[in-house]
């Protein structure tokens, strides 16, 4: 996209405003083209993001036509050589000031009282344009008042200047059609369908994108003045995307996360979990102080005691008896130090931070070629072979909506229905466990699946990749990895799920990994890293679950849990609790008392996002900063802080000073951030981050998929776990707004299935003999799968195997 | 000298002129088999173009001209405006309902010079009798063979369908229509692009009025030239006059333009009812700007009658005499566009309303002496400069449209107005 802007700014068009020749790129709107010269035309419809409906009508300016001057709105012109406008003219004023009058005249003068006040173009315009006096003497319009349009939003109609931006960006951007405006003339009013609800995985933008105070959210409504907010430029750590945020705070609280323009990854858009889920920060629930084990619940201790404590208990076991399991939502600054203390100081290779959830660590980090998000908006096929894009990168989600309006084709190949699956072009579903199988027809073109390979082996693609569910096995991912390398560029974009993974698999926390992108295996890469850090094991270590198996047969001893909770999110629960119930010692670093904190010996509370500075990296290599906007709570630290006072106690420094230090040591030591030093991110990049290695930069580690001819299964039942964006997960569950957006439970089933069982909708099913769900009978499932949700307290314990027992619950009356 | 085009046949055959047997036994028909027996598209659309017919809707935009705007790109449609709500208006209900065939031959002829395919014809839902009379002559034209597949053995194929408007006068503006048509909200759609290069469903679309397409079988059985022969030279062609209002004689009349407005007012419609004196008339359906009795030598072409500020527009006349109440007239006329605005644009959807409440409130009583230069500055906002054709600050000129009352009772009858407004006759008096 850089070399796209490049070439656009190439071609440029001289146009006249206000008498004065200005130079201008081609092809862009006149309002757009104005404000890049610093003439900012009022406006309310027009949105950059949005495509032009001319509405509003405040952006009139006159433009030289054949028939003289004409008033044109400046949000739907396009700029072309010799254009000549006015922006200041009588006409023009009168016009703007005009229009203003219109859209006040109905308008509440209730700002005090508004949340939009302060922030509010039509109070500053107003202000600064407006009479002091109305000369409306009739009764205003009104409407009942507020009227929730969601769960998080509510819509005061009263307000509303019917710009169309919220219809636009559920109905364009979001592809949630839900609201529009009814009835017409000076009745014409913004309203969901009956009985439909704006239910959308997007809504919080509508309330972003609203030019007054219409739309609000239920989170934010009446707790805060604009001019009370603290800003703070972050990125959401939600998924690993990594869309920009502003965090706004006041009186020591987030009470609004806004999305922030970053063409390169979000466009400005939120999901609703990246905007509405900060209440986790401020929940009740959080652990405040480092707890100790006594007996079955916690004792409180100081800091100076659990340090104490942690050093003398790791000390005393030998280095590769010890493992760490987690640090995917921790900073790169974070995991850094984690990994360095893990291989340094306690001297174990046994690092990791999926939990046997995600892909092989060298294909996630390594992956080549790897494209970028920006890709997506010239390439001509993309293709999604992984998870569910809305339920788990939802802001992908719509960057794949964009590039199929730009008119990219779209190949979604799953076990089950996508929320992409009305946009594509091709929707191919196989049955949970059976993918390779699918991939040898799609690789050969054969039957069906003609059609797909042909749209894939004409012209450009973009392949998104990952596990369609943790229930999948991960070598198929790397099949399709393989199957795609030999398609037209750009590339492949790995997908995982979880805060900052790829940023801990980049800062070594991977039992293969080294920082930078270097294996373990490369002797030269290890051994520089080791002259920097000292002494530590060679080779490999074990994987999670690998850790975890050893914890249960006694081989290794102690753990230390670093915001990870491998009870609910490994594949296989039974043998988590096992195994930390087996530790000798359990250290584990969280927010939360999680199923699998509550079995540590020693809980320390750790800061989370929004209480920590650092940089993270997304799926496409991209590092941006993650800001402090609040102090931790209570005595919450950072782990780079603790890690290093506990290696202090130990004997050893991680000159881990602060968070710059740390950034500066991984930019001259990790090969692929060479460069990325704080000056660089704070200077050089605009605020939007830069994509490892840098140019000009190597990386020692290329890696090249091959395909793992993952075997099928053929059992009778076979597992889907479904994943939504709204789980059991702390981010949702601690945060009131969205925690009750959980759908319900149930064991979807395809009709032949549900009727060769004997069983029909609502009727109970066990699932693995664990569980028992409901039925919902769903022709999208296909025969022989079994469709159910991950990480839901209704499915907890569930073991993600590929194949699955499904019974009938007989009740006996 | 009557000289009709239109309504020949519902004149000499009025009780069943609509049928085909009564269409085929007039001559119906004959232009179309000849036309697709031995000539060329282009050929049928020069006789259009050289007929130099203004579009009888309102715009008054040249048919072959639009025709020529046509982007070469299948499939491309055709779109016939039956929506007719013009307050006023009632000449193509006439067309619909007596003469459903010459429209529906029309209709192949234009669709055979365009290259077209699909056609529909989008029907004002308050004309019932005008869809089922136009249902029927089209299942009669395909039956006999002049629509469907490879009429009258030429090759050509098309299909028409009707489709019902749900009531809204916006849906007569060609985008709107379009919208509807396609199941959206009936809302003008910003041009560019136009119809013609992406219309119905994003594609090249011709949409052209009941009463112009009525006259194509003529113009092709005849010649370009001799229609445009007839009247003055850029009004070319009859024209159906709905006059209405305090005239005798109401009623549809197909007349030849360049007579004088006392011709049609005094002598077609028979003069002011029960002796009255002519007070004002509106010349061309709601949206036009009134004329009072000192334009009635000016003639009835479209080029006099712009001269004088105003249009020809649809052809509607409505003609009111002295008892008239100028204030309520202009009343009534503002709360129709208040009421049919769609609401997208700020001006429009507020300042009728606003136009609409001012007035109300001068018609109670309740009149501020500042409200004239409010309701001229209102509409000076809705419509820059207040002139005609409308300067807008609309997408639509259905605002603007709403200023037009305004703007004839402040010119014509301000101390009309005044009187209605306590605070003036404090001042006069």
């Amino acid at each position: 996209m850089a070399d796209a802007t490049r070439t656009a700014a190439e071609n440029l068009v001289t146009i006249t405003i206000n008498g004065i020749d200005h130079s201008v790129r081609a092809g862009q709107r006149l309002i757009t083209a104005a404000e890049g010269i610093g003439d900012y035309i009022p406006r309310f419809c027009h949105h950059d993001k949005l495509e032009p409906v001319g509405k509003c009508r405040m952006c009139l300016v006159e433009v030289e036509g054949p028939r003289g001057k004409q008033l044109v709105p400046s949000c739907t012109m396009i700029v072309n050589e010799g254009m000549v406008v006015d922006t200041e003219s009588v006409v023009v004023k009168k016009a703007q000031e005009g229009v203003l009058e219109f859209l006040l005249i109905n308008h509440p003068l209730d700002c005090s009282v508004c949340d939009k006040g302060g922030e509010c173009p039509l109070q500053d315009q107003t202000y600064a344009h407006g009479p002091g006096e109305s000369r409306f003497i009739e009764t205003k319009r009104t409407f009942k008042k507020p009227i929730p349009i969601s769960d998080v939003v509510l819509l005061d109609r009263e307000r509303c200047v019917l710009c169309d931006r919220c219809v636009r960006v559920a109905d364009d951007i979001a592809g949630d059609p839900l609201i529009t405006f009814n009835e017409r003339g000076n009745s014409t009013q913004i309203l969901t369908f009956p009985n439909e609800p704006f239910s959308s995985y997007f809504s919080g933008n509508t309330v972003q994108v609203c030019p007054v105070g219409a739309l609000t959210s239920v989170d934010y409504r009446f707790r805060a003045r604009p001019w009370d907010l603290e800003k703070v430029s972050s990125v959401s750590l939600r998924d690993t995307m990594h869309s920009s945020v502003e965090i706004h705070t006041t009186r020591g609280k987030v009470v609004r996360v806004y999305g922030a323009d970053n063409d390169h990854v979000n466009d400005g858009w939120l999901s609703d979990k990246d905007r509405f889920s900060f209440a986790t920060l401020h929940s009740e629930d959080r652990v405040t102080t480092p707890l100790v084990r006594n007996g079955d619940s916690f004792d409180k201790i100081s800091w100076p005691e659990a340090i104490e404590m942690v050093a003398s208990r790791l000390g005393a076991f030998l280095g590769q008896e010890v493992g760490s399991i987690g640090g995917a939502n921790s900073t790169n600054e974070e995991a850094y130090t984690l990994g360095k203390f893990m291989r340094s100081v306690v001297g174990t290779p046994h690092i990791d931070a999926q939990v046997g959830d995600g892909l092989k660590p060298h294909l996630a980090a390594a992956v080549t070629p790897r494209a970028l998000i920006q890709d997506l908006e010239s390439v001509s096929t993309v293709f999604v072979w992984g998870p569910d894009l809305k339920e788990t990168l939802p802001v992908m989600y719509l960057r794949v909506r964009k590039a199929v309006r730009n008119g990219a084709k779209l190949v979604v190949i799953h076990p089950a229905s996508t929320g992409l699956d009305s946009i594509a072009t091709h929707v191919v579903r196989y049955r949970a466990g059976s993918g390779q199988d699918t991939l040898r027809k799609l690789a050969s073109g054969e039957g069906e699946l003609a059609g797909v390979a042909e749209t894939l082996a004409s012209g450009s693609v973009v392949t998104l990749f990952g596990r369609a569910s943790i229930a999948e096995d991960p070598g198929l991912a790397e099949s399709v990895a393989a199957y795609a390398r030999g398609l037209d560029g750009p590339g492949l974009i790995p997908l995982l799920g979880r805060g900052n993974t790829f940023g801990a698999l980049d800062m070594g926390l991977a039992p293969n990994l080294l920082p930078g992108r270097v294996s373990t295996s490369d002797e030269k890469g290890s051994s520089s890293i080791e002259d920097a850090w000292g002494l530590m094991p060679v080779g490999a270590g074990r994987d999670s679950m690998g850790m975890l198996a050893a914890l249960r047969s006694g081989d290794m001893k102690a753990l230390v849990l670093v915001g990870s909770d491998p009870v609910r999110d490994c594949p296989d629960p039974g043998l988590a609790v096992e195994a930390l119930e087996a530790a000798d010692f359990v250290v584990a670093f969280d927010a939360f008392l999680t199923d699998s904190s509550r079995l540590a010996d020693l809980v320390l509370p750790a800061a989370v996002w929004g209480e920590v500075d650092g940089t993270v990296t997304n799926l496409e290599g991209r590092v941006q900063a993650v800001k402090r906007a609040l102090p931790p709570r209570g005595q919450a630290q950072s782990i780079m802080g603790a890690l290093s006072d506990i290696a202090f106690a130990m004997g050893a420094d991680l000159k881990a000073f602060d968070v710059a230090t740390v950034t500066k040591e991984i930019s001259t030591l990790a090969p692929a951030y060479e460069g990325v030093t704080p000056d660089y991110l704070t200077f050089e990049t605009d605020g939007t981050g830069v994509v490892v290695p840098m140019d000009g930069v190597a990386q020692p580690l290329g890696y090249i998929p091959t395909d793992m001819s993952v075997p099928i299964v053929t059992d009778r039942f076979t597992l889907h776990l479904a994943a939504s964006l709204y789980d059991d997960g702390v981010t949702t569950r601690n945060a009131p707004s969205i925690s009750g957006l959980v759908p319900k439970a149930v064991a979807r089933l395809n009709p032949k299935d549900a009727s060769l069982l004997a069983v029909s909708q609502d009727s109970v099913v066990t699932i693995a003999d664990v569980l028992e769900l409901p039925v919902a009978v769903d022709s999208t499932v296909v025969q022989g799968s079994v469709v159910v949700p991950f990480n839901h307290a209704a499915t907890k314990g569930l073991s993600a195997t590929a194949a699955v027992a499904v019974a009938a619950v007989r009740s006996e009356i | 000298m009557t000289t009709r085009i239109l309504t020949t046949r519902m004149e000499e055959h009025p009780s069943d002129s609509n049928s085909m047997a009564r269409y085929l036994d007039t001559g119906g028909y004959a232009t179309l088999r000849h036309a697709l027996a031995s000539l060329s598209p282009e050929q049928v659309a020069s006789e259009v173009k050289a007929s130099n017919l203004r579009g009888r809707g309102g715009a008054g935009f040249p048919m072959g001209v639009k025709w020529g705007f046509l982007a070469d790109s299948d499939p491309k449609y055709l779109v016939i405006n039956a929506d007719e709500s013009e307050p006023g208006t009632f000449k193509d209900r006439q067309l619909l309902e007596r003469d459903p065939h010459q429209l529906v031959e029309g209709i192949v002829l234009s669709s055979f010079a365009l290259g077209i395919h699909r056609a529909f014809i989008y029907i004002r839902g308050e004309y019932p009798k005008a869809a089922r009379r136009v249902q029927q002559a089209i299942e009669e034209a395909f039956e006999a063979g002049y629509l469907g597949a490879d009429i009258c053995g030429s090759g050509f194929s098309l299909d028409v369908s009707i489709h019902l408007g749900g009531g809204a006068y916006i849906c007569g503006e060609e985008t709107a229509l379009l919208n509807s048509l396609e199941g959206r909200r009936g809302e003008p759609r910003l041009k560019p692009p136009f119809p013609a290069v992406a219309g119905l469903y994003s594609r090249p679309t011709i949409v052209n009025n009941v009463e112009s397409l009525s006259n194509v079988p003529w113009i092709v059985a005849n010649g370009g030239t001799a229609y445009s022969s007839i009247g003055p030279e850029r009004s070319a062609g009859t024209r159906m006059f709905s006059l209405s209002g305090h005239v005798k004689k109401p009623g549809n009349y197909e007349i030849v333009m360049g007579m004088s407005w006392r011709d049609l007012i005094y002598g077609i419609g028979g003069g002011i009812r029960d002796g009255n004196e002519l007070k004002t008339w509106i010349p061309g359906g709601a949206s036009a700007p009134w004329l009072v009795p000192e334009h009635l030598d000016t003639p009835l072409t479209i080029d006099d009658v712009t001269a004088l500020g105003t249009m020809l527009g649809s052809g509607a006349v409505v003609v009111m005499d002295q008892t008239t109440d100028v204030v309520a007239a202009a009343h009534s006329i503002v709360r129709f566009f208040a009421h049919e605005s769609c609401g997208q644009c700020t001006p429009c959807r507020e300042g009728t309303r606003w136009l609409q409440d001012i007035l109300e409130r001068i018609l109670d009583g309740s009149g501020r002496p500042s409200d004239i230069d409010l309701l001229l500055d209102v509409s000076d906002n809705i419509s820059p400069g207040l002139t005609w054709p409308p300067a807008m600050t609309t997408i639509c000129p259905l605002g603007p449209s709403a200023t037009a009352p305004i703007v004839s009772i402040t010119k014509y009858f301000l101390d009309e107005v005044k009187a209605k407004i306590d605070g003036f006759e404090v001042a006069v008096g």
